[in-house]
């Protein structure tokens, strides 16, 4: 499944990061590499951006970029 | 040198304020970039050291020139030689991240002690870390900090001497293995480097390496991109592999470093969240804070800026007394420069500052606080259909108080590419001073009411100005967006920062320095750009009442005008602005715009509200503002020798479009200069906004006429 799919309150572990580019690189150092929790938090108010919680940082993803992040649960 | 690197919000202006002697910090320009670096004075054993705060950053390979600056200071790739430490600054709560930093750091071989800050934070959530263990993993002195209480600074101080007297010992080796692939890729790329770089050996290579597939990223010029790209073709992973060895490294040993887990929820922080970003109670504080930034930008500097105004006013008034009631005509030119120029032309330099240091405050209040992620976060979805980032909201909202400060706003957006293009369609945010243009044009022209139409016309007009600017704002972006910088991903996060009670002397310490940068920076073009426009209205002297011609007079004396003000504006029918303006009158008449206009519209680049002014003087009417009458009048009665008017309601319509639209404002040229450090960026906006204007205005004048209006 994708980082999207996850609803509020639950965990799944990073399996991929699809694409290249500087934003897959920038989500991989931010240290979403292989394994890693990753908690769904909430969204704004208008639905998007999705909100997640990772090595204690909350980071604000759009829906469609969280798309490209491959997880397991 | 001793350079400050750490990820963004870890407090690293804090820990600058902290260590340096604060007050004489300078915001450097670093070269090649629109990036600005803090340099400030760090005193350690009696001896005085450069202490450079790098902007923050996640990791050495940047995406942008701007996100090169920590790797190219590190480096000393710009002819300086690399600092002498690096003081990393660390995140106890967020240690493996704040530490990938650090690790990549590290194998650039440079004298580091790591500063873990926020001991506070890691405290309120039942985190103790264990300083001497990460010390023992790194191989460099690590210390705990809290930088907003000054907690461990003395500590830093002293590790950060220690370093500095025997920086050898204090040099780590790469912490963790590559891979034998990954070895041999990283050589064969250090073997296509020039020595000047190869020195740096597999360390380098690795954040080359990093630094790929970004299409903005051109970390040095003699890096032989292309020849990497073609030796990479097929090993994409390696990206991947690089970065998770080091956290591979980082998970093996933090579970070493702390005694508890990261607990998830239920801090303060998330509590606060639950109401920040509720549906209603979230948007309600949205528009709130919002609508207290614009309240502050739009009344609250309105008494400054006529104070400064009135004061360089008297000043004028002062100097202008003291060349005695006749001075011989020399002397009377050198009192109007001094007093209209450079008096004058200071006076417009600082009018700027009210919305500057209030608009500094705010953001940094905010930024600090946590709430500019947060802000930015919940207009994220709205802003998108323009094209960009939440992070653009305030800087857009603040053009329509004064583009200046809004185009230096842009500085908290973090790439590059969303600054530009922010900073591009800002000048089309209606701003302030378009207000008495509108308001002058539609009272005098435009009906109290139409019968048979239910609501207030006049109110209605000037809606309709915001609007069409806002939706012209919009389109403008998108456009743009697309044209310009489609080359980029769009693709970003914003990271929810822990909210944490501002530093007043942080702020106002920002604040002050960029009022000071402003002035520094954009004032002398300001400066110059009032002299030319005063010269350009004044020379050459032309005594006005050698040309009031009999049926002139007899006009004046019917419409009660005083003659002396009708002769100055003869005077400045001669002017080189008044010839400009007749010789532009080709150009501007299928706008329905006649010379006087244009006279207008060129001092207007002074400001666009001398417009006003100007119309005055053209009209016989000293020091006349949007609410004199007697203007209004002068205005709604010009006729034409045939007899029409000269000012009809289209003409008054494609006059407020080309002011909605055009790039009249040298300020604003001149701080979009400083701000891209280029002279390609303003010419390029001039020109898209005046070709804009011209197009705007011809529709609406032409299609009025066509319509059958006149």
């Amino acid at each position: 499944m994708t980082l999207d799919q996850l609803e509020p309150g639950q965990t799944g572990q990073i399996r991929t990061i699809a694409g290249t580019g500087s934003f897959r690189r920038r989500l991989l150092e931010l240290g979403l590499v292989q394994g890693t929790p990753i908690t769904r938090q909430g969204s704004a108010p208008l639905g998007d951006p999705l909100t997640y919680r990772v090595r204690g940082a909350i980071l604000a993803l759009r829906r469609s970029d969280a798309r490209v992040v491959e997880i397991e649960r | 040198m001793i350079a400050l690197v750490g990820n963004p919000n870890t407090g690293k202006s804090t820990l600058f304020n902290g260590i340096t002697s604060g007050r004489r910090a300078k915001i450097s320009n670093i070269t090649g970039t629109t990036v600005s670096g803090l340099v400030g004075p760090l005193e350690l054993d009696g001896q005085i050291h450069d202490c450079l705060d790098i902007p923050g950053t996640y990791s050495l390979a940047g995406r942008s020139p701007e996100e090169w600056v920590a790797t190219r200071a590190i480096l000393g790739l710009d002819g300086k030689p690399p600092p002498e430490a690096i003081v990393l600054l660390a995140d106890a709560v967020r240690l493996e991240r704040s530490l990938y930093l650090a690790l990549q750091a590290l194998e650039l071989n440079i004298p580091m002690v790591v500063a873990v800050n926020l001991m506070d934070e890691a405290r309120n959530q039942g985190l103790t870390v264990d300083l001497e263990a990460i010390s023992r993993d790194l191989g460099v002195p690590v210390v705990g900090i809290s930088a907003r209480n000054g907690d461990g600074l003395d500590a830093l101080r002293t590790a950060l001497a220690q370093v500095i007297a025997d920086p050898a010992a204090h040099i780590s080796s790469p912490r963790h293995g590559w891979s034998p692939e990954l070895t041999t890729t990283l050589d064969r790329v250090t073997a296509l480097l020039p020595d000047r770089l190869a020195r740096h050996g597999r360390a380098l290579a690795g954040v080359i390496l990093l630094s790929l597939d970004d299409p903005g990223a051109k970390p040095d010029p003699d890096i032989p991109v292309d020849a990497i790209r073609e030796l990479l073709a097929d090993s994409d992973d390696l990206v991947v592999e690089l970065i998770q060895t080091r956290y591979r490294w980082l998970d093996a040993h933090s579970p070493g470093w702390r005694d508890a887990p990261v607990q998830s929820g239920a801090t303060l922080s998330d509590r606060m969240d639950a109401v920040v970003l509720h549906p209603i109670a979230g948007t309600a504080l949205f528009f709130a804070v919002m609508g207290l930034i614009f309240t502050a930008l739009f009344a609250w500097a309105d008494p400054f800026i006529s104070l400064i105004e009135q004061l360089f006013g008297a000043i004028g008034l002062q100097v202008a007394a003291a060349f005695g009631p006749a001075p011989s005509p020399m002397m009377e030119i050198l009192r109007d420069f001094i007093v209209e120029g450079l008096i004058g032309g200071v006076g417009a330099i600082l009018v700027f500052l009210p919305q500057i240091a209030l608009l500094f405050f705010f953001i940094g209040l905010l930024e600090d606080s946590g709430y500019l992620a947060r802000a930015a976060h919940l207009v994220d979805r709205v802003l998108r259909l323009a094209g960009l980032p939440g992070r653009a909201f305030v800087p857009l909202l603040s053009g329509y108080a004064c583009a200046v400060p809004a185009i230096m706003a842009t500085r908290s957006m973090p790439r590059f590419r969303d600054r530009l293009l922010t900073m591009m369609v800002i000048p089309l945010t209606s701003c302030s001073a378009r207000l008495p243009v509108y308001t002058l044009i539609i009272s005098a022209l435009f009906p109290v009411a139409i019968e048979g139409f239910p609501l207030p016309i006049q109110p209605l007009a000037l809606l309709s100005m915001y609007v069409f600017s806002t939706v012209v704002t919009i389109l403008a972006s998108i456009v743009l967006g697309r044209l310009m910088l489609h080359a980029e991903e769009t693709a970003e996060f914003i990271e929810l920062v822990p909210y944490r009670m501002p530093s007043l002397r942080v702020v106002l310490g920002s604040t002050w320095r960029n009022a000071k940068h402003f002035v520094e920076e954009a004032g002398g073009v300001i400066l110059i750009a009032t002299i030319v426009l005063w010269a350009a209205l004044y020379f050459p002297r032309v005594d006005g009442t050698d040309l009031l011609t009999p049926e002139v007079v007899a006009e004046a004396q019917a419409t009660g005008l005083d003659l002396d003000e009708v002769a100055n504006g003869l005077a400045l029918e001669q002017s080189i602005g008044g010839r400009v303006g007749k010789a532009i009158e080709p150009v501007i008449e299928p706008l329905g715009f006649d010379w006087r206009m244009g006279v207008g519209i060129i001092g207007a680049f002074a400001a666009r509200e001398v417009f006003v002014a100007t119309m005055g003087l053209v009209y016989g009417i000293a020091d006349a503002d949007e609410e004199n009458e007697a203007l209004r009048t002068q205005i709604a009665t010009q006729r034409r020798p045939d007899g029409t008017k000269v000012w009809t309601p289209l003409v008054g319509m494609s006059l407020m479009i080309f002011f909605a639209l055009a790039m009249q404002c040298t300020s604003t040229l001149a701080v979009l200069s400083k701000e891209t450090r280029s002279y390609r960026w303003p010419a390029f906006v001039f020109s898209y906004m005046t070709i804009l204007a011209w197009v705007g205005s011809f529709t609406v004048y032409q299609t009025g006429l066509w319509l059958g209006y006149h």
